[in-house]
């Protein structure tokens, strides 16, 4: 299918505003003034933003560990991302969740989760509501590839099929669970094979290529809106950054991320295409990334002068009455 | 009015609240039982049959039997929660939460807080609990404790057919996560319980058995042993004030430290091990609480710091019952 100019408008913006702040998130953590864990996303824009173009506000997603990409994905606001990041309380959620447990319900964003591989469940649940209250919506579950090889998945997986449910799960392999190789972890060494055995289609696609990725998408989500039950996708893609903010990656080769960088990047295939194309031209591309620069500039000075929760927030949100 | 046992309680309680609102689903293993075989359909109604019957009126849509997958069903209800449904999830035995419990722990409990107060969960989860069936360390927990321990989510031990129709319909009602327990051996008693749906708040701890010698606060099914040791002490003339906790979080506080203010004694009767315990929670709680009108030591009646044995022999002397009740009274009130 031939996207509209502003569907790709729409994509890269979504996508280089991830980058954008991935990268700044990681310069303005080794400040220190970013409180708890951090895990970047920075290298797989294109999975998310494939996966989540065509989703509206009654879909919702369950994110990974390494959720922010996903959380702009899906439309959360940067500006409200960034603040809960720096712990403040007008952040996404007020300062109490950060990075790890970023979520906005609003969205259909039902959460990173701190617990690796716990979203699977959890997106069955939603997938049952949808099929349950009749929404028309679908529920998407990004699963990394570490989160793959938790029991949780698998019972989510087996689950999803068994109850017919409007689920699809993005498998996103970027080769490195921690720090800990795919090729080590995954016994079969083939997620994708190992997600179809639950009995559901799925299909490996370059995560690097936005293209494939929405494609393979379209056709899970159409899927799952008739009713069909649920499907997956495996995209590979590498991340730039370690595990979290201060991983030395000592697991990684010479020169691995500079040639990821330079060769598999998901914004260079990106431009690269669209500027043959000529669906595009140069300047809409750097005008939407200086865009974006802004935008996550304006977020990190709102941050910075935000103010902290205080001693009324702290036994707020537990209960909704008790 | 009509007498129904525990059993009938709460199918009453999930028929009326599935009549009443198309967003309770039940969810578990075997809650209708069947699916996939030529035999009868709704062949189990759950593994105590306290489902039963629900199948037939809102079908496999609304009842729906899942694989035996405790943290999948767990974060099912914990998503289904969050985005539209209130399911009443079934976990056939608490001690299977050793499989599922990050689903309640790190997901449904946190939801709330973590997500600036934006996320709503209202789901139950029934469980059974307790000794007294031979059925030894892996089916006969009280883990109430555990869940007591964790912000964010509601804890409900009833003690019988009425309080345990109109705390789960509550349950069902609350927009907060509930761990709802039923000791399996109690299913069978039989109590006046109303036709209609009824609710009986949270929070409320129900004063069983007016005394002014000592308080005995107890939980489940260590109620009916406080009863009795009650009845008992009273012919020595010891007369105990009964309080059943109804629910352990919250905890009905005020009503513990009246008591002890009134009686100056304390015996808390717990089915769980001692550490860690709502036996000491309460215990703690009144010797910070109420410290200077104690009379004598608390006293906890407890199981002791050992798994639940199988034997019957050993079983018996495992379990907290109304003579030890009774012997840790007059320890304190003689």
């Amino acid at each position: 299918m031939q996207l509209s100019r502003d569907d790709l408008l729409s994509a890269y913006g979504t996508m280089v505003t991830i980058r954008e702040f991935e990268e700044r998130v990681a310069a303005e953590f080794e400040t220190g003034d970013m409180p708890g864990f951090v895990h970047l996303y920075a290298g797989e824009e294109a999975i998310a933003v494939g996966a989540c173009l065509d989703l509206e506000d009654k879909d919702v997603i369950a994110s990974t560990h390494r959720g922010h990409g996903h959380c702009i994905a899906k439309g959360c606001d940067v500006e409200g991302m960034m603040l809960e990041l720096f712990g403040r309380k007008d952040g996404l959620c007020g300062g109490k969740g950060g990075s790890m447990h970023i979520a906005d319900l609003d969205r259909g964003m039902l959460g990173a989760n701190g617990i690796v591989g716990a979203g699977g469940p959890l997106i069955v649940g939603a997938g049952l509501t949808a099929k349950t209250l009749k929404t028309g919506g679908v529920a998407i579950g990004f699963v990394g590839d570490g989160a793959t090889n938790q029991g949780a998945v698998f019972e989510a997986m087996n689950l999803a099929v068994v109850l017919d449910l409007p689920v699809v799960f993005v498998f996103e392999n970027n080769y490195i669970g921690e720090g800990t190789g795919v090729e080590y972890s995954v016994g079969s060494g083939d997620i994708a094979g190992r997600a179809a055995a639950f009995g559901m289609p799925v299909e490996k696609v370059d995560g690097r290529d936005f293209f494939a990725v929405h494609e393979a998408m379209r056709a899970c989500i159409a899927r799952a809106r008739n009713g069909e039950g649920p499907s997956g996708i495996e995209a590979l893609s590498p991340r730039y950054y370690g595990h979290f903010e201060g991983d030395p990656q000592a697991y990684r080769g010479d020169g691995e991320v500079e040639k990821y960088r330079d060769k598999d990047d998901c914004l260079k295939i990106f431009r690269q295409k669209v500027l043959e194309a000529g669906l595009l031209e140069e300047g809409d591309l750097d005008q939407l990334r200086d865009k974006a620069r802004k935008e996550v500039d304006d977020a990190v000075k709102a941050a910075r002068a935000a103010p902290a929760p205080g001693k009324a927030d702290l036994m707020t949100d537990i209960y909704v009455s008790y | 009015m009509a007498k129904k046992t525990i059993r009938e309680a709460i199918n009453d309680a999930l028929r009326q609240e599935m009549e009443r609102d198309e967003r309770v689903v039940v969810m578990g293993e075997d809650v209708a039982g069947g699916a996939g075989l030529d035999g009868e359909e709704d062949a189990f109604g759950g593994v105590m049959g306290v489902t039963k019957g629900l199948y037939g009126q809102f079908s496999a849509a609304r009842v729906i039997d899942t694989p035996i997958s405790e943290t999948a069903i767990m974060g099912m209800a914990a998503g289904s929660a969050a985005t539209g449904l209130r399911p009443v999830a079934e976990l056939m035995f608490c001690d299977f939460m050793g499989v599922c419990f990050d689903q309640i722990l790190n997901q449904a409990a946190k939801f709330r807080y973590m997500f600036g107060g934006k996320a709503t969960t209202p789901m139950v989860v029934r469980t059974t609990y307790g000794g007294g069936l031979g059925a030894a360390a892996q089916h006969s927990q009280c883990l109430y404790g555990m869940f007591t321990a964790v912000p964010g989510i509601k804890v409900v031990v009833p003690s019988n057919a009425y309080d345990a129709k109109g705390l789960l319909i509550q349950a069902i009602r609350d927009d907060d996560p509930v761990i709802f327990f039923e000791h399996k051996t109690m299913y069978d008693l039989a109590d006046e319980v109303p036709d209609e749906a009824y609710t009986i708040p949270f929070g409320e701890a129900n004063i069983l058995r007016e005394g002014s010698d000592v308080t005995i606060v107890a939980l489940g099914k260590m109620v009916l042993e406080a009863r009795e040791a009650a009845d008992k002490l009273a012919e020595d003339g010891i007369e105990a004030q009964v309080i059943d906790l109804r629910t352990t979080s919250p905890l009905d506080e005020e009503t513990i430290l009246e008591s002890v203010e009134e009686t100056g004694r304390l015996v808390v009767v717990d089915e769980a091990n001692p550490r860690c315990s709502i036996a000491a929670d309460v215990a703690g709680l009144v010797a910070g609480g109420a410290f200077e009108m104690l009379k004598a030591p608390v006293k906890q009646v407890t199981a002791p710091h050992a798994p639940v044995p199988f034997a019957p022999e050993l079983e018996n002397l495992y379990l907290p019952n109304a003579d030890k009740i009774v012997a840790a009274a007059k320890e304190i009130a003689a």
